[in-house]
């Protein structure tokens, strides 16, 4: 068989695996988060946090808590990071440096998951797997917990409340995440990965060299990496790491993680709002935005062009024997078009149009399926743009899902698709301002301006993927992406749940002969070219010096 | 009131962060590590392999056999005797566990056009290639690991006179190594077809003795 053919037939299967599971987990879902019991543990986490679990928070008082969790997880992770020197299972490991080490405790609080360090040369085993793999969980969790809420202020009238923020987070991040990630785990393990508690110790090789033979908790992390779609390795060569991503069987598994949530919750989204072809449409759209790049990556790697690519005759360079082209541009799609970042290869040697399509899949805001949650979110803010923008073709009000899009509603929606080109675009153009930045590109000319693009964007957009070549450890890049990941998870999200606790407020509005219809081929068509067209025409003149500008000298 | 609201929920924060630490943090993997060091030690353990076979087997550990390495990780092997892996970015000298990771060069990047243009001609110069015949891909570029434990199967190939003739081995009994150390794709559609150095060059020393 071609290798072109068995890439077209493992995204095919893919496909197959994620329509299969997407629904009865997305029933699931839709049943945890409107359950009235509490688990016993779920209990026990209530009363250790002194949280009233009856209460329902306005969207105020629903932020405040997010806040106040995720300042809480930021502090946590900075001083396990500053002590691991002194705590056990630190494999001799000290301090991190401060910059990095609140760079890396945003990263992963925000489900970005950039790293400036390298797990192997930096981190311990207790402080990956109770720091860094905690937050792993419930990052994951805050974002589900967000796309819950905003269904609610749909669902919901003529209330100001959308739920209680504490059960959302620890029913997502007990009777969700945990289990999944256990059984994944599991599969991971039996697949090869690593899962032990030892420390590194020199072997000799076959051939009498010295090779240091490595341990670690590797499987338990893997699973809730890619299930959480937070993307962090545990070691520097995250999924191209053997002992993180052995084989293609893994690799698949992988891929299916990453996946499940975020179109699961679409799932979840149809039963909750009553109307599954509403579902249906907005899942038409994610795929069919994540098909087309998987088609462009594909294609781009497999023409291989480049003075070096073409000169080694194949697109090589940062792959994976074991994973080859097809499996690597399909890993390479996925994990850009969720909020994962994860990688099984090195997305700087990607040929131009395949690197500038990882790089749109960011900058669309990660809808094609999205990260768990911001996935679901941020593609209902899209959803409000397109009926907006309908409404105002034929003159009417734009409703969405029984909601009336009032000016009030309008402004927020608009502010929630400026912020992030703002950071992104904005942070690029400083770096790029100033010498010392610019002295941490790798690749001269229009690739190293990609680079520096990329790094905005997977930080703007909490992905946490790069063009590894970029020298991101230095106190500019760690505190500048962190404040990008900082305002690009949570001022989108306290935007939504204004918009949320907006509309919660409404009455419902019955559907008239006059509504735009928002549950049918059509309007996911109309939905696309609103994504393509708002999310991505903000781009285009910095993919015009980036990617684009190499491809076609 | 209003200013110690928000004092609150980074306390109640602290609070519930603390409980899922427990949970998630250290029951979690915890669990998972006793789980896989019963039900797959071999794999938990890092797929070690030894110079006697079955290394994963029980009674390996104290047998006459010596733990070599991973079957997973590639490492480094230089001279005609041996299978070579591809070329690694992963530390000063490639193969570093400690320093995993991709050149990061891009495709128009003039270093990685030399550094390909000199690693075909040195392949082609040790394995008696003419100046014009193709070199697989992946005998001439770094992997994104830098610790890439398999070559393509043409890869293997195009190695395998020259084993046979350092090794003096008959060339068929080299194939057939090859042959035996060869993947194809999982379900035949993932992944590619591949070549895991260390299990070859390991079947070839055995071969000797």
């Amino acid at each position: 068989m071609s290798a072109t053919l068995a890439a077209v037939l493992q995204a095919a299967l893919l496909a197959l695996c994620v329509g299969l599971l997407a629904r009865p987990i997305g029933t699931y879902l839709a049943r945890v988060f409107t359950s009235e019991r509490h688990l016993a543990i779920e209990r026990v986490i209530y009363r250790v946090g002194g949280i009233d679990p009856a209460a329902d928070q306005r969207w105020t008082a629903y932020l405040a808590s997010l806040v106040g969790f995720s300042a809480a997880s930021i502090m946590v992770l900075f001083a396990f990071l500053q002590l691991q020197g002194s705590l056990p299972l630190s494999l001799g490991f000290g301090a991190m440096p401060t910059d990095q080490a609140l760079n890396t405790a945003i990263s992963f609080t925000t489900n970005t998951n950039w790293q400036s360090y390298a797990g192997e040369s930096a981190l311990g085993h207790l402080v990956q797997m109770a720091g860094l793999a905690v937050q792993n969980f419930v990052s994951a969790a805050v974002g589900i917990a967000v796309a819950i809420a905003v269904i609610r202020g749909f669902t919901r009238s003529h209330t100001d409340r959308l739920g209680n923020f504490w059960v959302d987070l620890v029913r997502g991040s007990i009777r969700v995440l945990l289990p999944i990630a256990a059984i994944g785990a599991v599969v991971l393990v039996f697949g090869g990965v690593l899962q032990n508690l030892a420390g590194p110790h020199d072997v000799t090789t076959l051939s009498g060299a010295t090779q240091s033979q490595l341990g670690g908790p590797v499987a338990s992390q893997e699973a809730i990496k890619e299930l959480g779609t937070n993307g962090g390795g545990f070691f520097n060569a995250n999924s191209a790491h053997p002992y993180e991503n052995p084989n293609p069987f893994t690799n698949f598994a992988e891929l299916l993680l990453i996946l499940l949530i975020p179109f699961a919750l679409v799932s979840a989204f149809g039963t909750l709002v009553g109307d599954r072809k509403q579902a249906r449409t907005v899942t038409l759209v994610m795929a069919t935005l994540l098909g087309l790049m998987i088609v462009v990556t594909t294609v781009s790697e497999f023409a291989h062009p480049g003075i070096a690519a073409q000169l080694a005759g194949g697109a090589m360079e940062g792959k994976e024997a074991r994973f080859g082209v097809g499996s690597s541009t399909l890993f390479a799609s996925v994990t850009t078009g969720t909020s994962t970042g994860a990688v099984n290869a090195a997305h700087d040697s990607l040929s131009p149009l395949a690197g500038g399509a990882v790089l749109l899949n960011m900058a669309l805001g990660e809808i094609a399926p999205g990260g768990t949650g911001s996935g679901l979110y941020g593609m209902l803010v899209l959803a409000m743009v397109a009926v907006f923008i309908a409404g105002l073709m034929v003159g009417r009000t734009p409703e969405y899902l029984g909601k009336k899009l009032g000016p009030a509603q309008i402004k927020l929606v608009a502010l929630y698709i400026l912020v992030t080109p703002t950071i992104v675009l904005l942070g690029t153009a400083v770096a790029l301002a100033f010498e010392g930045p610019r002295g941490s590109i790798l690749n001269a000319g229009p690739h190293g301006l990609t680079e520096v693009l990329y790094a905005f964007t997977s930080a703007g957009n909490n992905n946490g993927s790069a063009f590894g070549g970029l020298s991101a450890n230095t106190p500019f890049y760690n505190l500048a992406l962190g404040a990008a990941m900082l305002l690009g998870r949570f001022l989108p999200i306290a935007i939504v749940l204004a918009l949320a606790g907006s509309l919660g407020r409404q009455g419902p509005t019955p559907a008239t002969a006059g509504t735009l219809p928002t549950n049918t081929t059509l309007f996911a068509g109309l939905l696309l070219g609103v994504v393509l067209i708002v999310a991505g025409l903000t781009y285009l003149p910095a993919l015009a010096l980036g990617p684009l500008a190499e491809g076609v000298r | 009131m209003t200013a110690t609201a928000p004092l609150r929920q980074l306390f109640a924060g602290l609070r519930v962060l603390l409980a899922l630490t427990l949970v998630l943090g250290l029951a979690y993997p915890l669990a998972i590590t006793g789980v896989a060091q019963i039900a797959a030690p071999g794999n938990a353990n890092g797929s070690r392999v030894s110079t006697v076979a079955n290394a994963n087997g029980p009674g390996s550990e104290g047998g006459a056999g010596r733990v070599v390495g991973s079957d997973l990780v590639g490492q480094p092997f230089d001279g005609p005797q041996w299978f070579h892996p591809r070329p690694s970015a992963a530390g000063e000298d490639g193969y570093d566990t400690l320093a995993s990771g991709a050149s990061n060069l891009g495709p128009n990047n003039p270093d990685l056009a030399a550094a390909v243009q000199e690693r075909l001609t040195t392949y082609r110069a040790e394995n008696g290639l003419s100046a014009g015949q193709r070199v697989p891909a992946d005998a001439v570029t770094a992997g994104a690991s830098g610790l890439d434990p398999d070559i393509s199967v043409e890869n293997a190939r195009l190695q395998s006179a020259r084993v046979a003739r350092a090794r003096s081995l008959a060339p068929a009994a080299v194939a057939k190594a090859v042959n035996d150390a060869t993947k194809g794709r999982t379900l035949g559609i993932l992944g590619e077809p591949r070549v895991n150095v260390l299990r070859l060059n390991l079947a070839l020393d055995r071969l000797r003795r």
